[in-house]
């Protein structure tokens, strides 16, 4: 596979820890979490040195475990008083590379932390440590409840990657991302300290550092405690799959039922490719050769959804399916979406390697997009399998190479940047849920002017003005925070005591 | 206590304001932002000598009918917005009141963002940070920067869209914002129920929200001796669903269980309910398990309630001339977990806003020291003192 081994890249404007202090932050870092939560050797270390996107590794030096908000805050103090960037990790999901290690860093793994704090079913709240995965969120309310952001790797990834990335998912556009659902945080910010966001209770009074913060990629502080809201379970969901002989036929069902004024749970596509590949892994009896296949789930109350339903199979005959199967029960359901679902790993199958791109565009602009995604393929004459959350524009290019072929990944990864340009020149963004991370720093100056990464960066420097927390992430070029320009000035309204400061 | 401006300055476009902005800043001159003035209470006495009108920047830049997104310039009156997006079957999903004391809707949607203020819709599709995709803020050195885009799925860069939804104009001028709007729903149905009793009302509004009916609003109110829920549905089956709701209420002990379909000026006067034209208004953030104390506290005040039963958040109009001070004791009182915040009425006393959790204020201290290093927007002005 196609490598950037990034190990020699440590954190912006800083003269290396030498030895000897590293070894003493290691010492403290025992003490405060124990021996056996600590790791230095580089075998223990390789298990950490990517995350979900294995083309970027890093060695830290050193990992640590810790069990409890007390002991992260300590590590985090340890490391700001040394000097020392630190990266938090979660599940080790994330595809964008934003918990790759930074070299001669320490690496904190929240994996130890999952309890789930408090179940408060009757005000519709949830509160756990960042480890607890997303699945068990849902786990912990069911049935009558649920926690709607369910990225793929729900059964794995932590709910503080979920935090950091803002996740979404299958069903983010009917109910939203990570964002819309957490209603509290207790931070340990980049200097060891610790603030409370939110809590239990929506608009928490001041600036809503919460909507800052999630989505951040671990560049404002770690997550040590999550209050997230769950919504009441749908009372019957239904499902179903139309096939087209083309994408262009199924992006117009998707903008017809929208229109409709139908907000559908999922509305995912997949192209001929995808099909085929997903079909090889789940066989869910998809036919090959069909150009789309779009999956539309409704769900919610019974008889709206039935009454919706009947429109979104009419629809999707009006747009030239002639092939719409809906699931009879559970069993099939589950099917088709175990096929949705394997298209990812079903392309290693098909391709000895792949990328996996996340950009998004205005749903209006789906046919041109795929078009010009078809003719980048042809051009760099690599295959490109495409699967879209349809309903919010974010496609998920597949562009298959074969790393032994010189020159193959080189060319996988252009024609990868340049799906992303297509999609910002359509008005759409470079990620719309995997991040930036490490991955697409260089992509940043696409969609904003060296202004708004300047207006970013004051964000970054108010929560991290000594640039420890994940410092090589997001930015495209490393930056130092410099001084806030001018001192503070109390003011006369607060000289006068007419305002004061809590 | 809301104060005078001495000068008023209307930029036409986004680059005269950042020209007047990188000026202001220089000086050091303080400036408080001006949509519709419908809220400027809100923000307490003012410092500012200067006030900086949107009203120059009221253009719809977009509407992308087939994404169901727009972008819009700040002083855009919101009823405009919502006029144009409604011929084409759609709805920008923030409804708080329009009007200020006098009755006219001159909210803008700059103003309603810098306030983060929300009506009932916010049951269903979340609040002026949940529907804000994009922002474009001009700060006081005269930088012009932008966050998020005009997507509804993105999560490139800092969401600086929440960070400045609800700032009250403390962090920079909000030049422009791009909005995810849904489709305006054909039919809809309201249940009501009434009772005289906080607790029954609470304990329905606990059940109506747990179940899963996908209502579009949930909401109690209170008014004299009397309390009731409403309950809005829409969609094809939204007068079904709305009767099942009724009936239900009268299970759980409500009188008058009634279905109104032609429900326009009952959630009308809901949001009106909201604001107060002579008296203060009181916000409560709390939890959906301490309706029946807000309640009480209601009758206790001899207030008029309205509040988004699911989500924990009520508005208290006190009557005119009542104790503002008492009042807000009282329900601080009654609700310690709770931040209870005063809107209208702000400058009648000395704390409109609840405490900040310290390590968070410390934070906002540096946010609002590295977005306005000038200090110059609406100092002071803001929870915390910032």
């Amino acid at each position: 596979m196609h490598m950037h081994v990034v190990e020699s890249e440590s954190a912006p404007g800083r003269a290396a820890v030498d030895g000897r202090e590293l070894r003493a932050l290691v010492a403290q870092l025992r003490a405060i979490v124990g021996e056996r939560w600590v790791f230095v050797d580089e075998h223990e270390l390789r298990t950490y040195e990517s995350d979900g996107l294995l083309q970027y590794r890093a060695l830290p030096a050193a990992a640590v475990l810790p069990g409890s908000a007390e002991e992260v805050a300590a590590v985090v103090r340890a490391c700001a008083r040394a000097g020392v960037p630190f990266v938090a990790r979660g599940a080790g999901s994330g595809l964008s590379g934003g918990a790759l290690p930074v070299a001669d860093g320490v690496l904190i793994v929240v994996s130890r932390m999952k309890r789930v704090l408090e179940v408060d079913l009757e005000n519709q709240r949830v509160c756990v440590e960042p480890g607890v995965t997303n699945a068990s969120v849902t786990a912990a309310v069911a049935p009558a409840f649920f926690y709607p952001p369910d990225p793929s790797s729900q059964i794995v990834c932590s709910i503080g990657g979920n935090v950091a990335e803002n996740s979404g998912g299958a069903h983010c556009f009917k109910y939203g991302f990570t964002t819309n659902y957490v209603t509290g945080l207790e931070l340990v910010l980049p200097d060891g300290s610790f603030a409370q966001l939110g809590g239990k209770a929506l608009d928490a009074p001041g600036y809503d550092l919460l909507g800052a913060f999630v989505g951040s990629e671990g560049t404002l502080g770690i997550a040590t405690k999550v209050w997230l809201r769950i919504v009441p379970a749908p009372e019957t969901t239904k499902t179903l799959v139309a096939f087209f002989d083309h994408t262009r036929a199924a992006g117009e069902a998707v903008s017809r039922i929208v229109q409709c004024g139908i907000v559908p749970g999922a509305i995912e596509m997949m192209d001929e490719r995808a099909i085929e590949a997903a079909e090889a892994m789940a066989q869910a009896g998809f036919p090959p050769g069909r150009g789309a296949a779009l999956l539309v789930e409704l769900d919610g109350a019974q008889r709206e959804c039935e009454a919706r339903f009947q429109e979104v199979v009419r629809v999707c005959e009006e747009c030239g399916s002639d092939d719409v199967r809906v699931a009879r029960d559970d069993a099939e359901r589950e099917r088709f979406w175990k096929a949705r679902k394997a298209a990812f790993p079903a392309m290693g199958r098909l391709s000895p390697n792949y990328f996996v791109q996340d950009g998004v565009i205005p749903r209006t602009k789906l046919p041109d997009v795929l078009e010009q995604i078809e003719e980048l393929g042809r051009e760099y004459g690599l295959l490109v399998a495409n699967v879209f959350h349809a309903g919010d524009g974010n496609l998920h290019p597949l562009v298959c190479f074969d790393a032994a072929v010189e020159g193959q990944a080189q060319a996988a990864e252009e024609l990868s940047g340049r799906i992303l340009d297509a999609c910002v020149e359509a008005g759409g963004s470079i990620t719309g849920e995997h991040g930036v991370g490490v991955d697409k720093r260089k992509h940043m100056p696409k969609m904003f002017s060296e202004a708004d990464l300047e207006c970013f960066q004051r964000l970054r420097c108010a929560f991290d003005p000594a640039g420890l927390a994940n410092p090589t992430k997001v930015m495209p070029t490393p930056r130092l925070c410099g001084e806030v320009p001018g001192p503070y000035r109390r003011h006369p309204l607060e000289e006068a005591g007419l305002a004061e400061r809590f | 206590m809301s104060g005078t401006a001495v000068r008023s300055e209307r930029p036409a476009s986004v680059g005269e304001a950042a020209a007047l902005l990188r000026e202001l800043g220089a000086a050091g001159s303080a400036l408080r932002v001006r949509g519709g003035g419908t809220k400027l209470e809100w923000a307490g006495p003012l410092a500012a000598g200067i006030e900086l009108e949107t009203g120059g920047l009221d253009r719809v830049i977009e509407h992308n009918e087939g994404d169901f997104t727009a972008v819009l310039e700040a002083g855009v009156p919101l009823a405009r917005a919502q006029e144009r997006f409604a011929a084409a079957g759609q709805m920008l999903a923030l409804d708080p009141p329009l009007a200020g004391g006098d009755g006219e809707p001159r909210a803008t949607i700059g103003g309603v963002v810098a306030s983060a203020d929300s009506g009932p819709l916010r049951h269903r599709y979340g609040g002026v940070r949940d529907l804000v995709v994009g922002i474009t803020v001009v700060l006081s050195d005269g930088t012009v920067a932008k966050a998020g885009g005009r997507v509804i799925k993105n999560v490139a860069g800092y969401d600086l869209g929440k960070l400045f939804a609800g700032s009250l104009g403390t962090l920079g001028l909000i030049a422009s914002v791009a909005v995810r709007l849904h489709p305006l729903p054909a039919e809809t149905a309201t249940a009501r129920g009434a009772s005289d009793d906080p607790g029954a009302l609470a304990r329905a509004a606990g059940r109506l929200a747990a179940l899963p009916f996908e209502a579009e609003c949930l909401d109690a109110g209170w008014a004299g001796e009397c309390g009731e829920l409403l309950v809005r549905f829409a969609g094809a089956t939204a007068a079904e669903r709305a009767e099942r709701a009724a009936a239900l209420m009268g299970e759980l002990g409500l009188e008058r269980g009634e279905v109104i379909e032609d429900d326009l000026m009952v959630w009308a006067g809901q949001r009106s309910r909201q604001r107060s034209g002579s008296g203060a208004v009181l916000k409560v953030s709390a939890v959906m398990g301490d309706l029946a104390a807000v309640l009480e506290a209601a009758r206790r005040l001899g207030a008029v309630m309205a509040g988004r039963a699911a989500l924990g958040l009520s508005w208290l109009a006190l009557p005119e001339a009542a104790d503002v001070k008492g009042a807000l004791a009282t329900l601080r009182g009654a609700l310690p977990g709770a931040w209870v915040r005063v809107l209208d009425g702000a400058g009648a006393v000395s704390d409109p806003w609840p405490g900040v959790d310290p390590g968070a204020l410390a934070v906002m201290e540096r946010v609002k020291a590295r977005f306005d290093p000038a200090r110059v927007f609406a100092p002071g002005s803001f929870a915390g003192g910032l």
